[in-house]
């Protein structure tokens, strides 16, 4: 019971706290959604207002529903009950909206998710050519200019095999950007990546966000969240059990769960 | 506890070549042919099976004989200069046969029309096989050109039956045939670009040198293809699905009731045709390589569309192509093509003459797509998820992440399954027999077989048949890795 009484607390807090701003801040809001898998009760009753160029990272433990929930917000999961509205679209099962709101959000996948078949310049060209109507020659410029934005420009002709794990984590952010995204959408981007490379990753996702990007993670990287975010979810069970600012959520967590997560995380 | 003696290494060592026995030939025997006492007794016993066969087949192979009208010659020889009781392969029968194992009945005076449509078949393939590797579609074309000619010049100097030869002139074929090849060159070399447009009407071109008759027929036929693409053009306002059924529809419709209308009226206005060649009259490898090649280019597009059919959300689609592919699969190929030549026909129209080539073709086709489709959904279930999902997130709608995204690596995750049903369905063309059609492995061979000059004659008819078979499916196989190479681009 105390554990639903915090959560609605805090979401009536953040609630109040943007009572004053307009709609069009309003980059994402998702009032009391749920998903099922079958009959698994994977997200319940979630509510999540994302402004324009907040950072908000999302932490929790394994099967809490993170990704889950990021996935709802470009539809690669479908919610079965509540409402989802990015950038003032509605997702339904109305497949224009859909293909809206994912030309609009960029999406970064744990595993990259690059087009083996493809070299990186096709890569990143692909999506402006063919969904965008982008000319071809714009399309390359732009690519290599978010190529040389992420540090990798002479690698535009390789295939991913032949790149390291960063580099290619750096091609695929490289990819959304290229989109000209308003909203970006992280799934453990540094997960799958050896120690050394985790930086150059966290440098790039730095960068974009001191550029404002409005931009939501599920990452463990703490310091990352402590460096960039406005804000801080923890999720567990499928629920928003603690969201903060950055500071207050480390220094001083509220909820038991929270407080146990921290601690084995920061622990060592 | 700590027992070690601090070290810091001052000097980083240089890489060292392995030890002799790990290196060249040694190695490789060691390792790869007396590995162990069950693998050296294997490498023995295998050695010993290899020594047999060729020992037991050299005396057969060395009395050949090439120069011989009849086999009772052919064994006159043999006695002759090996000794009596002697047995020798008796290749005249090749030589002496060997238009007919080609070509069938095809008339003699019109095999440059075959020959050449087999020859353009490479020019219309070269786009498509070797699109990217300039080099490598020269030498094709080069070789296929000077093949083609080769071929023409022979058939036409030697090959021309006396009685085919009375209103035939021999330059006017050569010459013919040297301006299409022209022709194509010169496309090849100022706008190869532009010879993607000869592999799209070299159905309608094929077909009509191999059949003859009015220019009409394959032109309406192969404008059904543009009329159905007009269709989905047209059917765009009414959304996706309803341009699917149009595209599909509306040649199928064109197909049965209009384009035989409108052949007859072109062909009233502008008269315009070459000699007709009758179904009854093609035989051997002619046949084999017509029903094969038009099998293996609609199997492939059909097999791709069952295999995303079979995938599909919708329910009557996915019901559909399981039922179809389960249903073919579990039929032998003679079931269908008894169906195709008996049974076909009390379900059309009446009064449709179906041809009966046509009619091979088309199950051969649905035969193989059948298996193509399963080959493909191997393929397709062999990609992550996560390819499906970062198309997705980028915005791509189904058709064209199917297109750019997901069917470029199914298919090439794909090919050797692909090119092993394309080899086994080519092999399967001479099954054509049970249907009365002369497939050259059984057809042709029985037909020299009872002709008075060879009876008798055994194991040389089948080599021969075999050995063509083993140059085409070996081409295609060895085609199929040289894909695959060109396409690894995963560098794993």
């Amino acid at each position: 019971m105390t554990e639903m009484n915090i959560e609605h607390g805090i979401d009536r807090k953040i609630d109040r706290s943007h009572m004053k701003v307009s709609e069009s801040d309003i980059a994402i809001q998702i009032s009391g959604m749920n998903k099922w898998y079958g009959t698994f009760h994977v997200l319940r009753d979630i509510d999540l207002t994302v402004m324009r160029g907040e950072r908000i990272v999302i932490a929790g433990p394994s099967g809490s529903g993170k990704s889950t929930l990021i996935r709802c917000i470009n539809r690669l999961e479908e919610h079965q009950a509540g409402q989802i509205v990015v950038d003032g679209t509605e997702l339904t099962s109305d497949l224009k909206n859909i293909d809206k709101v994912r030309s609009e959000v960029g999406m970064v996948f744990q595993h990259f998710n690059l087009f083996p078949h493809l070299t990186i310049m096709e890569n990143l060209t692909l999506a402006p050519i063919w969904v965008r109507k982008v000319p071809k020659r714009e399309a390359e410029e732009t690519a290599m200019y978010f190529l040389e934005k992420v540090k990798i420009p002479e690698q535009a002709h390789k295939y991913p095999g032949q790149l390291s794990g960063g580099q290619q984590q750096r091609v695929a952010i490289a990819r959304s950007l290229c989109m000209k995204p308003r909203i970006m959408l992280f799934d453990e981007p540094t997960s799958a990546l050896d120690p050394e490379m985790i930086k150059e990753v966290l440098d790039t996702m730095i960068q974009l966000a001191e550029e404002g990007m409005t931009m939501l993670c599920v990452t463990h990287e703490m310091g990352f969240a402590q460096a960039v975010a406005n804000r801080v979810i923890f999720m567990d069970q499928g629920q928003i059990v603690e969201q903060n600012e950055p500071k207050e959520f480390f220094n001083n967590p509220k909820n038991e769960r929270t407080k146990l997560f921290l601690s084995q995380i920061l622990g060592h | 506890m700590n027992n070690q003696v601090s070290y810091v290494r001052t000097q980083m060592l240089a890489q060292q070549p392995p030890p002799g026995r790990e290196m060249g030939a040694v190695k490789w025997m060691r390792e790869n042919l007396f590995a162990g006492p069950i693998n050296s007794a294997l490498t023995i016993l295998g050695a010993a099976a290899v020594v047999w066969l060729i020992a037991s087949a050299w005396p057969w192979l060395a009395a050949s004989v090439w120069n011989a009208s009849t086999l009772s010659e052919c064994r006159e020889i043999i006695a002759a200069s090996w000794g009596e009781g002697h047995h020798g392969a008796c290749w005249a029968v090749i030589k002496d046969r060997w238009q007919q194992y080609a070509f069938g009945f095809y008339p003699s005076d019109l095999y440059w029309r075959a020959i050449l449509a087999l020859g353009l078949l490479f020019f219309a393939l070269t786009p498509v096989l070797f699109a990217a590797n300039r080099r490598v579609a020269n030498r094709v074309m080069g070789v296929v050109s000077l093949v083609v000619l080769a071929f023409v010049t022979v058939a036409e100097f030697r090959l021309i039956d006396p009685a085919d030869a009375a209103a035939h002139s021999i330059w006017a074929a050569i010459l013919t045939v040297t301006l299409v090849l022209a022709v194509l060159w010169a496309v090849h070399i100022f706008a190869p670009s532009k010879l993607i447009w000869f592999t799209a009407i070299y159905p309608g071109l094929g077909f009509w040198l191999l059949w003859g008759g009015s220019v009409w027929l394959p032109v309406v036929a192969l404008a059904g293809f543009v009329i159905g693409w007009l269709a989905f053009r047209a059917a765009q306002p009414f959304g996706g699905p309803a341009q699917l059924v149009a595209m599909l529809l509306v040649p199928v419709l064109w197909w049965i009731y209009g384009a035989g209308v409108a052949a007859d009226v072109l062909n009233r206005i502008i008269p315009f045709s070459i000699e007709a060649v009758g179904s009854d009259k093609f035989g051997g490898f002619v046949l084999a390589i017509t029903i094969g090649v038009a099998g293996i280019a609609l199997s492939l597009p059909f097999g791709i569309v069952l295999a995303l059919g079979r995938q599909s959300n919708m329910f009557l689609v996915k019901a559909l192509s399981v039922c179809f592919i389960e249903f073919i699969r579990g039929v032998p190929l003679i079931t269908l093509l008894f169906t195709a030549s008996l049974l076909l026909n009390y379900f059309l129209p009446p009064g449709t003459n179906f041809d009966i080539i046509l009619r091979v073709i088309i199950m051969v086709t649905l035969f193989a797509a059948a298996y193509i489709a399963e080959v493909i959904r191997g393929g397709l279930a062999a990609l992550p998820r996560g390819q499906y999902e970062a198309a997705d997130a980028l915005g791509l709608d189904y058709w064209k992440a199917q297109r750019l995204i997901i069917l470029p690596q199914a298919l090439k995750i794909s090919i050797p399954g692909i090119v092993s049903t394309f080899i086994g369905m080519f092999k399967d063309t001479t099954l054509v027999v049970f249907v009365g059609l002369l497939d050259p492995l059984k057809g042709i061979t029985d037909i020299v077989r009872a002709s008075t000059d060879w009876k008798g004659i055994y194991w040389e008819p089948y080599i021969f048949v075999a050995a063509i078979f083993f140059i085409f499916n070996f081409s295609m196989s060895r085609y199929a890795m040289y894909l695959e190479r060109k396409l690894k681009t995963d560098h794993r």
